[in-house]
């Protein structure tokens, strides 16, 4: 039922720039894939790649091992969710569900039948008779999803389709989305720029930057251990502490800062970019970075002016200027405790070497 | 009190120097250019043909006979009716109506690859190329179609030097120069007003039905003619309202045994001296064809507001 998809060396190119550089990835059947990025990064061109709607200039793009070059859009067991949704407004939201299958020439009474399960299985059983202008923005969206599901495709392409909703209505969208993925079974293809659909919803991301993709993993690998400075200051908060590698050793390495010797982990792939005293950033996140006497780290210690404190309730941030003058952002848990610390007040920082990541920069 | 708050606000949007002008062009518009005239029109056609000095006089009085006249032809008619005027008056509609359908299928593509596939600078290279012949005045088109079609003109000698017909057709005898000049005649009234409407049309809505798996004249069936049925209906009256009324086309390009009812319309007018009787007839077509368009619009099932758009 569920098809794999394979991104074989795929560049695309519109004239003299390039969108989509070298894109190798295998999405597994059945997996929710999401491609996150800024805008422009290339994300929404691989995804018309997949459904058929452009060619790739150079590369192959596999389902379940099947070349698909050449094969249009109509003809792919693909169904794509749009940005604005593109419904059909002069159609009801029945004949909107039912389109893929009057297409394939399946009768009236069926086509009516199999629009409403698919209504009760987005919840707006009894709806089918509505105009798509009678309809809010999130049953818009569900019908959108029901549109797609109709013709019971291998692979749902999903384009930023929750963007128009507002903040509430998104987060809900979340979850049933995941849930509508876990009782249908079939791939879902997700593009999105906001970090939180991609980290929440899916099995696995791939993070895209200028045309690259820079890591594929799941949610918790690409916050925890990411591959590229890009990936570490795109997903999450990050400092970046820059400086030179002085010495690299069993899966850690020790970088030069202008705050001083600062350790932090390395991975495999790393490694050997980061022996010799190439450039390199330490990432420390602000919930990793801790006030020195509350904790007993050691090593990675410096001092940094407190500049002001937002209190969120559960969160205190602290917003902090280093003797290098790098502006830095702490996390703490509110843990009842009075901050011992006022604006201006010199405040000791330490941070564990197990929580920060050493990656190599461009020269 | 309504219509006192709408002069209220158009007062207050546009300023008194603005709304007065605005309103007293569009009143003069409204009653010298359309309504007074179709008002005496509508006399005219009511009265006997009288010599100057008799009108106003106690012969002045209305009648119905113009519009008998139509219908049965003079009293020693030795037909049931009127034959050659009313047949020709029916010609002219059916013509009229070749001619509209023959347009929207010519526009439609034409207005299709305007809106939707051409892109920027050949898109208005298009539109220039469709609006340059019309600078040039309709009596010089329709006698350009003349010699094009006509049996030493272009067309005859490529057909006959490819071999495809061996003696001169006669278009002209056939019609098909009237057609073809009064189908190209209107072109821009058929291709702009869909062009209009079409032009909103969102492309993801396109690309989705495509990717639901629809043949490309399923989209068209679908999505893309009822989109643009505003602008058909409106491009589709134009073309109609004009061709039926049209007089310098088949003028020039019919042939010597069709008539189009504008020409009897003239002749009344002008060569018969019985201005009555062209009213009459005149009022006849107009309101003919009035009823057909709406008619047509309830077979289609398009709202008069809808065109506008």
């Amino acid at each position: 039922m569920s098809v794999d998809v394979k991104l074989e060396d795929v560049w695309v190119r519109f004239g003299s720039f390039t969108a989509v550089k070298n894109a190798n990835v295998t999405i597994r059947g059945g997996e929710f894939f999401s491609f996150l990025g800024p805008s422009g990064c290339g994300k929404t061109t691989l995804l018309r790649c997949i459904s058929g709607f452009q060619e790739p200039t150079d590369g192959k793009i596999l389902f379940d091992g099947k070349n698909m070059a050449g094969i249009g859009p109509n003809k792919r067991p693909t169904a794509l969710i749009f940005q604005n949704l593109a419904l059909f407004p002069l159609m009801s939201v029945a004949d909107n569900i039912a389109f893929g299958l009057e297409v394939r020439g399946i009768g009236k009474a069926q086509r009516r039948k199999k629009a409403d399960e698919l209504l009760d299985l987005i919840a707006l059983p009894g709806q089918g008779d509505k105009k798509v202008g009678e309809l809010s923005g999130g049953q818009k969206q569900r019908v959108a999803i029901a549109r797609a599901l109709a013709v019971e495709p291998e692979i749902l392409l999903l384009d930023e389709p929750l963007s128009a909703l507002d903040l509430k209505l998104r987060q809900h969208m979340r979850t049933e989305l995941r849930e509508i993925q876990k009782r249908v079974g079939i791939t879902f293809i997700y593009i999105t720029h906001d970090q939180g659909e991609a980290l929440t919803m899916s099995d696995r991301v791939a993070v895209m930057s200028e045309g690259v993709i820079e890591q594929v993993a799941d949610s918790v690998t690409l916050y925890d251990r990411p591959e590229k400075p890009f990936v570490a200051s795109f997903v999450g908060e990050n400092n970046d502490f820059r400086g030179r590698v002085t010495s690299v050793s069993e899966g850690y390495a020790e970088v030069e800062t202008s705050e001083g010797l600062f350790r932090g982990r390395v991975s495999e792939g790393n490694r050997d970019a980061l022996s010799g005293s190439g450039p390199a950033s330490i990432f420390v996140r602000p919930e990793a970075l801790k006030i020195a006497g509350t904790a007993t780290e050691a090593s990675n210690a410096f001092e940094a002016n407190l500049l002001q404190e937002e209190f969120e309730g559960n969160m205190r941030h602290l917003v902090l200027e280093s003797k290098g003058g790098q502006r830095l952002r702490m996390t703490l848990v509110n843990d009842g405790h009075v901050l011992d610390y006022g604006p201006g007040s010199t405040v000791p920082v330490v941070f564990n070497p197990e929580l920060a990541i050493v990656l190599p920069q461009e020269a | 009190m309504a219509l006192t708050a709408w002069f209220q606000h158009f007062f207050k949007k546009n300023g008194i120097v603005l709304s007065i002008y605005l309103m007293s062009a569009v009143l003069l518009w409204m009653v010298i250019m359309i309504i007074l005239p179709q008002v005496f029109m509508l006399d005219f056609s009511f009265r006997f043909n009288l010599p100057p000095g008799k009108i106003g006089g106690e012969e002045d009085v209305y009648t119905i006979s113009n519009y008998r006249f139509l219908l049965f032809g003079s009293p020693g008619n030795p037909d049931p009716y009127n034959v050659i005027d009313t047949t020709v008056f029916f010609r002219t509609i059916l013509a009229a109506i070749f001619v509209t359908v023959f347009d929207l299928l010519l526009c439609y593509p034409i207005a299709y690859a305007l809106a939707i596939v051409a892109k920027g600078g050949t898109a208005r290279l298009m539109v220039l190329s469709l609006i340059v012949p019309f600078w040039i005045n309709e009596i010089l088109r329709a006698f350009a179609f003349r010699i094009l079609f006509g049996s030493s003109g272009v067309i005859n000698t490529v057909g006959m030097t490819l071999g495809l017909w061996d003696t001169p057709f006669d278009f002209i005898k056939a019609d098909i120069a009237l057609y073809a000049g009064l189908g190209y005649a209107y072109i821009l009234l058929m291709i702009f007003p869909i062009y209009n409407a079409m032009e909103s049309l969102d492309r993801n809505q396109l690309e989705a039905a495509r990717d639901l798996g629809a043949q490309w004249w399923r989209i068209h069936w679908r999505i893309v003619i009822p989109f643009s049925k505003p602008g058909i209906a409106s491009g589709c009256t134009m073309v109609f309202m004009l061709s039926a009324g049209a007089l310098a086309a088949p003028q020039i390009l019919g042939g010597p045994s069709s008539l189009w009812f504008t020409q009897i319309i003239y002749q009344w007018f002008n060569t018969g001296g019985n201005w009555p009787r062209g009213s009459a007839y005149a009022i006849v077509l107009l309101a003919v064809c009035i009823l057909f368009v709406l008619f047509m619009m309830r077979v289609f099932k398009v709202r008069i507001g809808e065109i506008g758009r």
